[in-house]
């Protein structure tokens, strides 16, 4: 298997998700408690990608201190999206403060 | 709201190119919105196992950011195949109730319109299109506005992942900046202005602690078997919600409807 297996794989599967409800329609069923789960999923997968890549950058053991630019910069993070809103604002305040942490602060 | 299906089958190619338009037109800001993902993707690709058109290849058949990222993120990991498909169909499910919601708009269409509409409904074309179907009975809208929206929003996709693979290439110094701190930032934003009840956070929370106490499974299950976890305890902390105060948010719901 290569790559590209992968990506049409990938395509499928999103294709298929999003094509579900329109193409079947009234006959595909979805009862609440299906909606209540999904509307979990954003939240659970995203933090469940980022939590590691923050907290243990370099591989399994945890990184919690103020020499992580990584955890410092995700903490700024949620507190400019927390007050502010603003994802690209977020993401600007944040990537600023990782590359002054990793090439200003801890040099 | 008496508008029936057959109501519209007499647009004229004028109208149906002005909505196209209009479409694509009102989609401009999300454009802009994704460019800088669509860069950080590409320069992400060019420091992965991944070549330059295997990153184009991506974005012109899967056409969905996150996913997009997770898969380049999980590849440079070595992860197998089968997990980041997973990880694609638990990412992209949010989509189910994109086009549950949109569904009433489009089920008046041909098959064939379905089929297309279906392939653009990324997170920015259903704020769009959506937008512009609530004013609006079900029925009574062509495909042309949403198709606009959709096809403006995969071309600008395909054009930034290209300026990011490119500028990638030229730059190979770039992951050792810790680029992948751009996703991290990007996820962020996402998820802290969808944390508006203590259910959604517990969720995240538990998915989270779970993800980084289980990193250490193979093929990166351990974040499956999290983001699991997470729902679960979100579904737990609904059912509870519900059950014990339901004559208290009946009660509340009715002042609010007066």
């Amino acid at each position: 298997m290569n790559y590209i297996t992968l990506i049409l794989g990938m395509a499928l599967v999103t294709y298929a998700i999003r094509a579900a409800v329109f193409v079947l329609g009234e006959r595909l069923p979805f009862p609440p408690i299906v909606r209540t789960a999904l509307s979990f999923v954003p939240v659970t997968v995203l933090t469940a990608i980022i939590v590691p890549m923050t907290v243990s950058p370099h591989g399994n053991e945890a990184e919690i201190t103020w020499r992580n630019p990584q955890l410092v910069a995700a903490i700024v993070a949620v507190i400019v999206c927390a007050l502010t809103k603003r994802p690209l604002l977020t993401i600007a305040v944040s990537l600023a403060v990782f590359f002054v942490w990793q090439f200003a602060v801890l040099r | 709201m008496k508008a029936t299906p057959a109501q519209r089958s007499t647009q004229t190619s004028g109208h149906a190119l002005r909505e196209f338009a209009a479409g694509a037109r009102d989609t401009i800001p999300m454009m802009i919105g994704a460019a800088p993902f669509g860069v950080i993707f590409g320069t992400l690709v060019t420091a992965s196992p991944l070549t330059l058109w295997h990153g184009q290849l991506m974005s012109l058949a899967v056409f969905a950011g996150s996913a997009q990222f997770i898969a380049v993120g999980l590849i440079a990991s070595h992860a197998s195949f089968a997990v980041v498909w997973a990880t694609t169909l638990v990412v992209n499910l949010r989509h189910v109730l994109y086009s549950a919601t949109l569904a009433p708009y489009v089920a008046h269409l041909p098959r064939r319109w379905r089929w297309a509409l279906a392939g653009f409904l990324t997170d920015e074309v259903f704020a769009v299109a959506y937008a512009h179907y609530q004013k609006r009975a079900p029925g009574e809208t062509g495909p042309h506005y949403f198709f606009g929206s959709g096809v403006s929003m995969y071309l600008n996709w395909q054009l930034w992942t290209l300026v990011g693979l490119v500028f990638g290439a030229a730059f190979p110094g770039l992951k050792s900046l810790g680029l992948d701190f751009a996703m991290v930032a990007t996820f962020i934003a996402i998820i802290v202005p969808q944390l508006v009840a203590v259910r959604f956070v517990a969720a995240a929370l538990a998915s989270g602690v779970l993800s980084f106490a289980w990193q250490g499974w193979p093929y990166k299950l351990g974040l499956l078997a999290a983001v699991f976890v997470g729902v679960a305890v979100g579904m737990v902390l609904t059912l509870m919600e519900n059950r014990p105060h339901a004559k208290h948010r009946l009660k509340n719901a009715k002042e609010r409807t007066q």
